[in-house]
């Protein structure tokens, strides 16, 4: 909707809830590539820069969740209105957790910094990283635009990074198999390949919220799904 | 496993189409008011029209029992059926079809008379009651579809214009629904109102709904939500869009729907 409210204060307040959910994910996408970044270089002071950076995350979804409440109360949203803060509170918890993603990413870090590295894993685990950071990128940039094709771009690509998921999944397996003295930070890393993968499940989730936005439906179909790993677990016990 | 149902207009199951109108147009001198409207209005539901001031509203809900006959200069085309008839088939008495088709305006209009009276007076007419017990029986039905009977009941004989303006409009209502009719029109009957009388009225629509087609007129896009299952609106004449409620006020097809309801100019 271009056009304005009869009463400009209406647009000023959806705008201003808006421009938190931007401010959010700016932060949010900093923090995922910060977290990979500590990883990769064995940053031991920029890990624990993430895990104090989630406060202001908390902080900012504490005030989307305060001036939704007082929206709804106020002006009783209706239509293109009500699903723009209806999207703008679950868009708010997704980032959220992405953000607490990100500080776990960090804790273990710190872990895993007094460890042996483990070839190659920071790196892949940084490449996954950087995709879910572009993808929460295109998912809050087709928010702002309300560009339904993007989102729906953003959210196909879900399968990508369940894919990287799944092949460091066996790559730790294979890792931990060749030798038990691997398996306390190949499991820090598997759970941070996971929460990774989490994310991107919740980046999906921020852009099925840009197509309920835009056209008032949520997508059909089920969203693509790659994460194979709970059958390989089975096949690999059998 | 429970059977919930998701919006509360599934726990009422449709019975039907009480009043259809076909490419209905209706001119006021060379004013075209009324713009090729076409509608199904369903039996035992609240419809809601809504839209700005002379979008046709009104106009088109007096059509529906020919409150603008009594207007010189008002022109009616097209075809307006109640049940299947034809409503302005010569052969329809207006006053008949009145009854039928009650009607609750803006301002509470109590007659000059007891609040028996007031209630009592159309079953009069209409030959309702062979006798004053019967009539008695209409009057206290009546008043208790109008949410007021243990409030007025120890003073039927004192005048309907001494009560306060939120039970004179449910005096008006009681007073509409004592002849019995199927379709109960009310144009903007609480924008006179304060918000615990327009609660209410509100409810008792809502009561009323198990038994009548109620056709509202309001100006508050809130009250329409809160007591219509259909919402139709208006804008120029045209009928723009009809619709569930629910789906008009969270997803409107229509652009000039979304600018109304979501406060924009459109």
């Amino acid at each position: 909707m271009d056009e304005q409210h009869i009463q400009s204060v209406y647009d000023r307040d959806l705008e201003s809830i808006q421009a938190l959910i931007m401010k959010m994910g700016g932060l949010v996408e900093s923090q995922i590539v910060n977290a990979a970044i500590a990883l990769e270089t064995r940053d031991e002071e920029l890990a624990l820069r993430v895990r104090d950076g989630d406060t202001a995350i908390d902080a900012l979804e504490e005030q989307v969740n305060e001036e939704t409440a007082r929206v709804i109360a106020l002006r009783a949203p209706t239509a293109s209105d009500l699903r723009t803060v209806l999207t703008v509170l679950k868009i708010s918890n997704n980032l959220e957790r992405c953000g607490d993603y990100a500080k776990n990413m960090a804790k273990r870090t710190t872990v895993l910094i007094q460890m042996q590295p483990i070839e190659g894993a920071s790196k892949a685990l940084r490449r996954m990283a950087r995709e879910v950071e572009l993808m929460m990128k295109d998912a809050l940039d087709a928010y702002i635009q309300r560009d339904e094709v993007l989102a729906l771009q953003v959210r196909q690509r879900d399968a990508d990074v369940d894919q990287m998921y799944n092949a460091l999944f066996r790559e730790f397996l294979t890792f931990m198999m060749e030798d038990p003295r691997n398996i306390t930070a190949c499991m820090h890393l598997h759970f941070i390949a996971k929460n990774i993968e989490r994310m991107g499940d919740h980046v999906t989730s921020i852009a099925e919220q840009v197509i309920y936005l835009v056209t008032g439906d949520y997508p059909e179909e089920g969203r693509p799904k790659d994460d194979r790993t709970s059958v390989a677990m089975h096949k690999d016990k059998v | 496993m429970y059977d919930v149902p998701t919006h509360a207009e599934a726990s009422v199951s449709n019975t039907g189409i009480k009043v259809t109108a076909r490419n209905v147009q209706v001119f006021y001198g060379d004013t075209h008011a009324i713009r090729d409207v076409s509608v199904d209005i369903e039996d035992k539901t609240v419809t809601a029209f809504i839209g700005p001031s002379g979008c046709g509203k009104s106009t088109f809900l007096r059509c529906i029992n020919r409150m603008n006959d009594t207007i010189d200069i008002c022109r009616v085309e097209g075809e307006i059926t109640l049940d299947g008839e034809n409503i302005y088939d010569p052969r329809i008495d207006p006053v008949q079809l009145r009854a039928k088709v009650g009607m609750v305006f803006q301002k509470p209009n109590p007659f000059p008379k007891s609040i028996y009276d007031n209630v009592a007076y159309g079953p009069r007419i209409h030959g309702l009651a062979s006798n004053k017990a019967e009539l008695d029986e209409i009057v206290e039905r009546s008043l208790r579809r109008g949410a007021m009977w243990d409030e007025v009941k120890d003073r039927l004989t004192e005048p309907g214009t001494g009560l306060s303006g939120g039970q004179q409009q449910r005096l008006c209502i009681a007073r509409a629904v004592a002849t019995e009719p199927e379709v109960l029109l009310m144009d903007e009957p609480c924008s006179a109102l304060d918000p615990i009388a327009t609660a209410q009225i509100e409810e008792l629509i809502d009561e009323l709904r198990q038994n009548y087609s109620v056709v509202i007129v309001t100006h508050s896009m809130q009250q329409a939500a809160r007591v219509s299952q259909k919402t139709a609106f208006f804008h120029l004449g045209y009928l723009v869009e009809y619709g569930e409620t629910g789906q008009v006020f969270t997803n409107p097809k229509d652009p000039r729907t979304e600018s109304y309801i979501t406060g924009r100019i459109g």
